[in-house]
């Protein structure tokens, strides 16, 4: 019986893993014209895409976005290797950790879980969207003020999960904060800083 | 994952025209929860998948007489968020709020939740619907079995995956299911299977055909309760699902489905017998949670299923009837 592993590498690309990762580097609209792309609206009703890669539009923290990606390619995947969005991890990659905690049309969705080719037209905020150093968003001051993590690959995720929690629900309680997160995990075990974070987090969103 | 074509038809007779005459020749797409991983296991390796999002007539949720027309790409975000659905079906609104995982609501769909594969590791492992090995024999009877079946006579001793099942049976809902040639609707209580060999599938639906709607008549009091290990991003061990007619204090008739404990959602009769004509209290319910479980007949590691079931039943019957649990 042969194994996942052997499957992986039959279907595997003929693209090494270093040429891959240098090509995401490359902006999205040059690498759309730079490979032979079949030539496909994802949108069209009836008709097919596919097998090869196909050219898509996808909207991203507010910008068109363009890349090409095989059917097959997850919405996280797309995110991560083509577009260097890595802010979305990837861990389970079963839609049963909440790493790759994404919002799409202001819902939050497991990018994993996604296909990219699916969110075509669609509104896709990733991490990145929430501001950096120097003007972090509140639920990710939060985190940082009451130590809401300690390896920190399962923050970005959290930090999604807790703001689409918030727009929702901007004064919860912290029993409704604990199921309102309750699509994550954190295999460190920083809940109870976490539940402080949000807590504070819809204090001060509230007030500002 | 292996590679495929990507159809996104907006209407279904598109979409129909797009599906293959035998399994592994399309998959149909909805939230993606669960094709998405049957896919990267190679459990599923479709030549095609089908988005059916798009498809306007399959959403939505409308009132069809007394009861209330449910489309198969109901979100269970938007289930469990609807007046209607709360008020008429609390039952279904808590099986979805169950479904602890916010992301998993806003994605997962009514329909996929009934034609989601089961999570028997032997299955997703490789071994095929049934758990077997290369001889035939069962790896769940003599394995690791403490989440599977404790009712049936075999040869599947999975339990159906579905959140929905057991509430819309014991609602006495039935499904649309359409091909090109087309639509038959059947009871949901049919829809489940129990299958025979490692070629069926758990569900009645063909290969050539898309489960589009559930019509759900006016119910009594209805509830659902679950068992779970862990309370976030894990299916339960047990649930039951019950509906209740009343004549004033009286109960009139009652389903009483359980969930988690069977290849397809397993009906209590001998429960429902014992609350006929009664009024409901704490002592009925419990007794009625000790006829539902009288012939169980648990695996090597799961006789502990057993005693949760009982009392999943016993407390769904308790909160359809309002009392406090």
């Amino acid at each position: 019986m042969s194994s996942i592993k052997d499957k992986e590498k039959q279907t595997k690309p003929a693209v090494s893993r270093r040429g891959f990762l240098g090509g995401a580097s490359v902006g999205g609209g040059l690498l759309a014209t730079s490979l032979a792309v079949q030539e496909a609206d994802a949108q069209a009703a009836g008709k097919l895409s596919g097998l090869g890669e196909v050219a898509i539009t996808l909207n991203i923290n507010g910008k068109p976005t363009n890349l090409a990606v095989e059917p097959r390619v997850t919405l996280l995947d797309a995110l991560r290797h083509k577009l260097d969005l890595t802010g979305a991890k990837r861990v389970c990659d079963r839609g049963t950790c909440g790493a790759c905690t994404i919002m799409v049309n202001g819902k939050t969705v497991y990018g994993c879980s996604v296909l990219a080719i699916d969110a075509v037209g669609k509104q896709i905020a990733t991490i990145e969207s929430l501001g950096g150093p120097g003007k972090l968003h509140p639920v990710s001051a939060a985190f940082v003020k009451h130590d809401a993590q300690q390896c920190g690959y399962c923050t970005p995720g959290f930090v999604m999960a807790a703001k689409a929690f918030l727009d929702k629900n901007p004064n919860p309680t912290r029993e409704q904060v604990q199921k309102g997160l309750s699509g994550n995990i954190c295999r460190c075990g920083t809940y109870v800083g976490m539940r402080e974070a949000v807590l504070e987090a819809s204090r001060s969103m509230r007030n500002a | 994952m292996q590679n495929f074509e990507y159809a996104n038809p907006t209407t279904l007779n598109d979409a129909l025209g797009l599906l293959g005459s035998a399994w592994g020749e399309a998959d149909v797409l909805a939230g993606g929860t669960d094709l998405l991983s049957l896919m990267k296991e190679y459990i599923h390796s479709p030549k095609r998948v089908v988005n059916i999002k798009n498809i306007k007539e399959l959403g939505g949720i409308s009132k069809v007489g007394s009861g209330l027309r449910i489309g198969a790409t109901v979100t269970l975000d938007e289930l469990s968020s609807n007046a209607m659905v709360k008020q008429m079906y609390p039952s279904l609104a808590q099986a979805a709020m169950e479904v602890s995982s916010p992301q998993l609501r806003n994605m997962g769909t009514v329909g996929g939740d009934l034609c989601q594969r089961p999570r028997c590791w032997y299955f997703r492992g490789g071994s095929g619907l049934l758990g077997q090995d290369e001889s035939g024999k069962s790896l769940v009877a003599t394995g690791e079995n403490k989440y599977h079946a404790i009712f049936g006579s075999g040869p599947a001793w999975f339990v159906s995956a579905s959140s929905f099942g057991p509430a819309l049976i014991a609602l006495g809902a039935k499904v649309t299911l359409q091909s090109a040639s087309g639509k038959r609707e059947i009871p949901v209580s049919e829809f489940f299977v129990s299958p025979k060999s490692n070629g069926e599938r758990e569900i009645a639906l063909k290969p050539n055909e898309i489960l589009t709607q559930i019509v759900i008549p006016a119910a009594g009091k209805n509830a659902n309760y679950e068992v779970r290990h862990r309370e976030a991003v894990d299916w339960p061990l047990t649930a039951a699902a019950v509906n209740l007619t009343m004549a004033g204090n009286v109960v009139k008739s009652a389903t009483v489905v359980m969930g988690h404990v069977a290849a397809t959602p397993w009906r209590a009769s001998q429960a429902e017998q014992m609350l006929t004509g009664k009024t409901i209290n704490v002592e009925l319910a419990d007794k009625a949670g000790e006829a539902a479980v009288a012939n169980a007949t648990p695996l090597s590691g799961n006789s502990y299923k057993v005693q949760l079931a009982k009392v999943a039943v016993k407390r769904a019957i308790l909160r359809a009837a309002g009392i406090a649990i």
